[in-house]
């Protein structure tokens, strides 16, 4: 809405027409420019913004930080200070081996940052957004079958399947590595925990899919009934134009919500497979195996550093992204604002 | 109507020759060899051999298969390779009714505070009530499992002495409270947010406001014309809730020695015992198609002008 001048309503002055012309083109913002406004409204978005940018940058930076600030390795032993409580010398205390809780906090933050990562881009969106767009716009036999399989992959019960794929994967990708090492030049790959990224990030891919693909099936059906679709194909612009120019940009949306509610479950599933002991191996540090090792009543008595530290950390983490979506769901979807 | 029911209903069995071939292929060309892990450090080849042989495994993959899956459409899931000699179904029908015993709890926590919630703050709407509800829900929804539990044990068993630390005794026992809140309170979270969604969405309509305008009183309304409408997606969710009943939940039986049927499949996972893994998967992909096809049916049901085709 234009502001008006208070004294002379009806009266527009050249000066005030550049004002207004002014002021209505920056109301023509994209809706991205003004869901984005809504959203640095909300102080809880805002908030969840900044601990997921606080905890992925200790996470990305962890190797300088834990150098320069804490000062110590993640599998370095203080035989001085065996299940320390918190103190100035050790942020969050250290365990029962004498290692600097903190430390293995930032570098476990380190792989569930990287493992969802690699899980919501390649399974999220590339591989859903792509197959969601093809069964939508050729439908038929193609559709069929791309539905099929997501019904299929999601009638598991609950994340078996993702058990499964992790328990059985895992000795075999060990076993490619292993023979990659003899066989080239490559060296110490299994050391490097190689293994245990591409056991999680398959697990998580295999199923972070189905949701993505489903919701922009469903969008891409209806939009691909619009006019301008309609007169684009007649004027005769290329398939996958017509899919990543003018279907996707419009469904876009629905999809940054998807990501970022995901984004909580991947952190979830990440953090349970670890904690089975099929994801990232002892003595790597990462937050599920930290809240295995503290997670029973009697070391919660004593020393409940161990289990709280990992646990408000993943708390975080869930709790941050479940609220973004919460919000981005709010500010985009037409529905419910 | 019928023929959409048909149609589904002709559709799962490809859904579970696919869900079981998946599992059974995982199972079998995955590591691990059932006989070594129940010899032990007994192991020795000529009886593992002959082991082998009486457990079927030297069979080729798709008789192995084959035979399974003839045994499963006839309700013998098979024996399972870990207890030698127990019929696999007498194994797991127990754990997957104390896994629903759980459920059925945790479930009743999230209903009864769940949707008198989400119906409250969807009248709220745009006052401070409606996003502070949801916001404590979400942080109360996001708190790691691994995380509530020993918490809740530790004010609960040890400062408290009001619950016995672990085990299971049934429905009516105290030592379900802990296992049921901790599952309750994410469904807490879930539903109130759909309730209202739902509240939200018939709370907009025009027969409300004739409602109001022909001077019936809030609570009529509220209760003859809002609640009754938007109870209609929940029964979508509980239909769908339904099938989750029987999955259990592993990491909560793990830590509360629950013997359910999360637990028991993830163990039998590490134990390459396939018959249970097989008859825990398929019931489970079973359970969840059928009750996706409730849903739809129910739905159609209480609102006559859902179609499908």
């Amino acid at each position: 809405m234009a502001l008006r001048p208070q004294s002379q309503p009806f009266e527009i002055v050249p000066d005030e027409l550049d004002e207004l012309a002014e002021e209505s083109q920056r109301h023509r913002r994209s809706h991205f420019a003004r869901a984005f406004s809504r959203l640095m409204r909300k102080k809880i978005a805002v908030a969840a913004m900044a601990i997921i940018a606080i905890i992925w940058l200790s996470g990305i930076f962890a190797a300088p930080l834990s150098t320069f600030v804490t000062g110590y390795e993640y599998t370095a032993q203080d035989y001085t200070a065996f299940r320390e409580p918190p103190s100035l010398e050790h942020w969050a205390g250290t365990d029962r081996a004498g290692r600097d809780v903190f430390t293995r906090l930032l570098w476990g933050i380190q792989n569930t940052v990287i493992l969802t990562f690699v899980g919501m881009f390649s399974g999220g969106l590339v591989i859903g957004i792509t197959l969601g767009l093809v069964s939508g716009y050729f439908g038929g036999k193609i559709d069929g079958f791309v539905m099929r399989i997501g019904e299929i992959f999601a009638s598991f019960p609950g994340i078996l399947l993702v058990i499964i794929i992790a328990a059985t994967l895992r000795p075999r990708i060990l076993e490619t590595v292993r023979w990659v090492e003899d066989n080239t030049f490559l060296d110490g790959l299994v050391r490097s925990g190689v293994v245990d990224y591409v056991v999680i990030s398959v697990a998580l891919v295999s199923f972070g899919w189905i949701g993505m693909a489903r919701l922009v099936r469903g969008q891409i059906l209806y939009l691909k009934e619009t006019q301008y679709v309609e007169s684009a194909r007649a004027i005769g612009v290329s398939t996958p134009r017509i899919l990543f120019q003018h279907l996707l940009p419009n469904a876009i949306s629905p999809i940054v919500v998807t990501v970022s509610a995901g984004m909580g479950t991947m952190v979830g599933t990440e953090i349970v497979l670890s904690w089975l002991g099929l994801g990232i191996q002892p003595p790597r540090p990462s937050l599920g195996v930290m809240l295995l090792e503290g997670g029973s009543i009697s070391v919660l008595r004593v020393m409940p550093w161990l289990l709280l530290a990992p646990g408000a950390i993943a708390w975080a983490m869930l709790l941050s992204w479940n609220l973004l979506g919460d919000a981005l769901n709010d500010v985009l979807n037409p529905r419910t604002r | 109507m019928w023929v959409y029911i048909v149609r589904r209903l002709l559709f799962l069995p490809v859904t579970l020759v696919a869900v079981s071939l998946i599992t059974f292929a995982l199972g079998h060309y995955g590591p691990g060899d059932p006989v070594r892990v129940l010899m032990g450090n007994k192991y020795d080849e000529v009886a593992a051999e002959r082991l082998r042989d009486e457990l079927g495994l030297n069979r080729p993959f798709f008789v192995q298969y084959g035979d399974y899956m003839y045994g499963f459409f006839q309700g013998d899931f098979g024996e399972s390779l870990r207890f030698i000699g127990q019929p696999v179904r007498d194994l797991i029908v127990p754990k997957m009714w104390v896994s629903a015993q759980l459920s059925i709890a945790a479930m009743i926590i999230g209903l009864s505070f769940g949707l008198p919630l989400g119906f409250y703050i969807a009248h709220k709407q745009g006052s401070w009530q409606d996003p502070t509800t949801v916001t404590i829900a979400i942080v109360l929804a996001s708190i790691p499992i691994m995380v509530t539990v020993p918490s809740l044990l530790w004010v609960g068993c040890l400062k408290t002495d009001l619950i016995p630390c672990s085990g299971w005794g049934g429905f009516f026992d105290p030592r379900i409270v802990v296992p049921a809140i901790t599952m309750g309170v994410p469904g807490i979270a879930g539903l109130m947010r759909f309730m209202r969604a739902s509240t939200l969405d018939v709370l907009g309509q025009d027969f409300i406001r004739t409602a109001h305008s022909k001077g019936l009183g809030t609570l009529r309304i509220d209760s003859g014309h809002v609640l009754r409408n938007a109870m209609i997606p929940i029964v979508t969710i509980l239909a769908f809730s339904l099938a989750g009943l029987i999955e259990g939940s592993f990491i909560m039986e793990t830590i509360m020695g629950i013997p359910g049927v999360g637990r028991f499949a993830v163990e039998s996972i590490f134990n390459r015992d396939y018959p249970i893994i097989m008859a825990i998967t398929l019931l489970g992909a079973m359970a969840f198609v059928l009750a996706n096809l409730l849903a739809d049916v129910a739905y159609a049901y209480i609102d006559p002008r859902i179609r499908y085709s």
